[in-house]
């Protein structure tokens, strides 16, 4: 880790999450610190989406502890996490189609003066978020359904921020985006950071990771498979990690010096240089499903 | 009130985005976006803009409503007379009420098929409860629309809590309540109320002051046009768009001619129904709630996206157990209007063409079948259609079987036009 200074302000230890006869999760870690974004990556299926419903309390996990701000901490449903400070940006969006922005941006938190929707005051202050965000969308006042892909990102990043979180999960924030959008949605993720939230961002393009991450956060087969500091880590490591092509200059060297090293090492080393015939073994098969 | 925006922040400027400043500049409109011009010209292209892209709101029905009016009257001027107009009122109030529950549960984007046995069997128990045991009728009366409310809520419970789908909920109650009304009012069958009680009345009393019709069509206009200039006023303060003045006005008069216009013609007649302030009052009270509360929203939110609402932390059971209690509330209520109207509860109260007639009153009037989309007015407005047709063939002499056959085809014509409206609105990015 490379922020061992300060208390992370959200923090996993050991969570597992177990569907049926699928392990989706076994005893992953992971640390969020304010001003912080952290990418989230992995293959399908690695259990990104799982532990982002951990978190959010959409799907709590079977095992294992969350910290928050140093104290651990149940969510078992999604308000807990909102009042945590934990907000979600969903990989389908969540909004409602029939609901103009506004609607949308306040649904679940409306502004309520004397019983009623305050609406005037709801417009108002969406029209200054959007515009403090720079989000340009033609109108808080037409349904969701009128906007582009990219505009109702914006809008559920937007409204994320509404209840003034310190941790905001982006899952693919910008899987269906344009260029001109992407860069939108990216330049948000750094004004995230600016204002010390701390950000989870599930990625699959390793391009928009390298420009806005701090750190790489690896997940294989529902496990930790390291983490990385971007700025001293190649994409190629980080793509090794998801894959588990473990046969690159960093693994050999450590099996290495695990053989040279004696018996007092070789317990952790030892597991290492197992596990690589078993990364290796269901390769072919990861290949064929890419 | 306590939520905060991330407004604050101290520069955003500071991101090492030598555009961020240049993009504050900018307000938040996309240049490519169409503009509404300012005044009359604005709203009449902005009409024509709704209409091709499928936003057809009212103006079916208001359109049907007034071929309606005006093929009956060609075949029989009394069609148009205060005392037609006025006994059409009255009765659209009971099947109207029904109406309204059918509403809120088409636009969670659901449906409820036991409005009519819920609405017998309220009746019935009403009067078992008052004519049989004695009981005052206020209390009666209270217990019996007490008895759809738990009715309701009992359907929303296992369509919410134990996911029974609401078509097979409401459907075994359809059968079910039907057979406890029929319990309930025993082997006689029929049960006469009061000619001069509480229930009678509903129906049967007439404001016959001219002030009373006149005074509340007064209020209702001045009370609109006060409203939203008080609300242009606000948006004015706060700096977002607000309707002019221009506008304001126009909608007002929309509302005052037809508003003066039918209080002129129940003043011809007996006055003012109490039927008709009951449920024009309902319709206002639950438009408010639907448009101005926050569980109106949810309702809403319930409608456009189930996945959506819950994750915003709306508690979707209890919004649709609601919804449905709601449901049964107005079924309960119009059934009470219905038994004010032959004055008994007998076994066929709440059945024939009850349900189908409020169901095809709502979609009439323009809620959607699909959920998302609707106002408790397209309850007035579609059994407004309903009832002329039914007054209007009643008057020419027309069998009920064609009578059936004709408001079928209504329905259907509706139906037709929320589907192609809906298909519209999806080619033109609006749904």
């Amino acid at each position: 880790m490379i922020h061992v200074s300060a208390t992370p302000v959200l923090a996993l230890r050991g969570v597992s999450k177990r569907f049926g006869a699928v392990q989706a999760l076994t005893d992953v870690e992971l640390e969020i610190h304010p001003g912080e974004v952290v990418a989230l990556v992995g293959d399908n299926g690695a259990g990104k989406s799982t532990l982002v419903k951990t978190i959010a309390g959409v799907g709590p996990a079977d095992d294992g502890v969350v910290e928050w701000e140093g104290r651990p901490v149940t969510v078992d449903r999604p308000h807990v996490a909102q009042e945590l400070g934990i907000a979600t940006v969903y990989q389908d969006l969540a909004l409602c189609d029939n609901l103009d922005v506004v609607g949308n941006l306040f649904l679940g938190r409306e502004i309520v003066r004397a019983g009623v929707l305050d609406e005037v005051e709801m417009e108002r202050r969406a029209r200054e978020l959007l515009s403090t965000l720079s989000i340009r969308i033609p109108s808080v006042r037409i349904p969701i359904a009128s906007l582009s892909g990219g505009q109702r990102q914006t809008v559920a990043i937007a409204r994320s921020l509404l209840g003034d979180p310190k941790v905001v999960i982006l899952d693919e924030p910008t899987a269906a985006l344009g260029v001109e959008q992407t860069a939108q949605v990216l330049d948000l993720v750094e004004r995230l950071r600016e204002r010390g939230l701390g950000v989870i961002l599930i990625s699959h393009n390793m391009a928009d990771v390298k420009a806005v991450a701090d750190r790489v956060a690896v997940l294989r087969l529902g496990r930790n498979n390291g983490t990385f500091d971007v700025r001293t880590t190649s994409q190629e490591e980080i793509i090794s990690a998801i894959t588990g092509a473990t046969d690159n200059a960093v693994t050999r060297r450590r099996a290495r010096s695990a053989e040279a090293a004696g018996a007092a090492q070789a317990g952790t080393a030892g597991e290492a240089a197992k596990s690589i015939p078993a990364d290796h073994a269901d390769e072919p098969e990861k290949e064929a499903g890419a | 009130m306590t939520t905060k925006l991330p407004t604050s922040s101290p520069e955003p400027a500071a991101d090492g985005n030598g555009q961020a400043p240049a993009h504050d500049a900018v307000p938040a409109v996309d240049p490519r976006l169409l503009v509404r011009e300012e005044g009359f010209a604005g709203y009449w292209g902005e009409f024509r803009r709704k209409l091709r892209s499928g936003e057809l709101g009212s103006l079916p029905v208001v359109v049907g409503l007034l071929v309606i009016g005006l093929v009956f009257q060609l075949q029989d001027s009394a069609f148009l007379g205060a005392e037609n107009l006025s006994n059409l009122f009255v009765t659209a109030a009971g099947t109207g009420l029904i109406a309204v529950g059918i509403v809120f549960v088409l636009i969670l984007g659901e449906i409820d098929l036991s409005v009519g046995s819920v609405s017998g069997l309220a009746a019935a128990t009403f009067a078992v409860l008052n004519v049989n045991h004695g009981m005052p009728e206020w209390l009666a009366l209270v217990l019996a629309i007490l008895s759809g409310t738990l009715v309701g809520a009992l359907h929303g419970f296992f369509f919410a809590r134990i996911g029974v789908p609401a078509f097979v909920v409401t459907l075994a109650g359809l059968l079910g309540w039907n057979g406890l009304m029929l319990q309930v009012l025993g082997s006689n069958g029929t049960i006469n109320l009061d000619d001069s009680g509480l229930v009678a009345g509903l129906t049967n009393h007439y404001f016959s002051d001219v002030a009373a019709a006149y005074g509340l069509a007064t209020l209702a206009v001045a009370g609109f046009f006060l409203t939203s200039w008080r609300e242009s006023r606000r948006r004015e303060a706060a700096g977002v768009p607000s309707r002019p003045m221009s506008e304001l006005v126009l909608r007002t008069v929309a509302l005052a001619v037809p508003a003066y216009v039918v209080a002129w013609l129940f003043n011809q007649y007996k006055g003012l129904p109490l039927a008709v302030v009951i449920f024009i009052g309902i319709v206002v009270a639950l438009d408010f709630v639907l448009r101005r509360t926050s569980y109106g929203r949810k309702v809403f939110a319930l409608g456009g996206s189930v996945e959506a609402a819950s994750r915003a932390g709306i508690n979707v059971a209890a919004v649709r157990i609601s919804v449905f209690a709601l449901s049964g509330t107005m079924a309960a209520l119009g059934g009470m209007f219905l038994a004010s109207q032959i004055n008994a509860a007998n076994q066929s109260s709440g059945a024939g063409s009850l349900l189908m007639n409020a169901i095809a009153a709502a979609v009439i009037g323009g809620t959607s079948l699909f959920g998302g989309r609707g106002k408790t007015w397209s309850a007035l407005l579609g059994v407004l259609v309903i009832q002329s047709i039914a007054s209007g063939m009643a008057l020419l002499g027309i069998a009920s079987a064609v009578q059936y056959m004709i408001t079928g085809a209504v329905l259907l014509a509706a139906v037709v036009i929320d589907s192609l409206s809906r298909r519209t609105q999806k080619t033109a990015g609006r749904a």
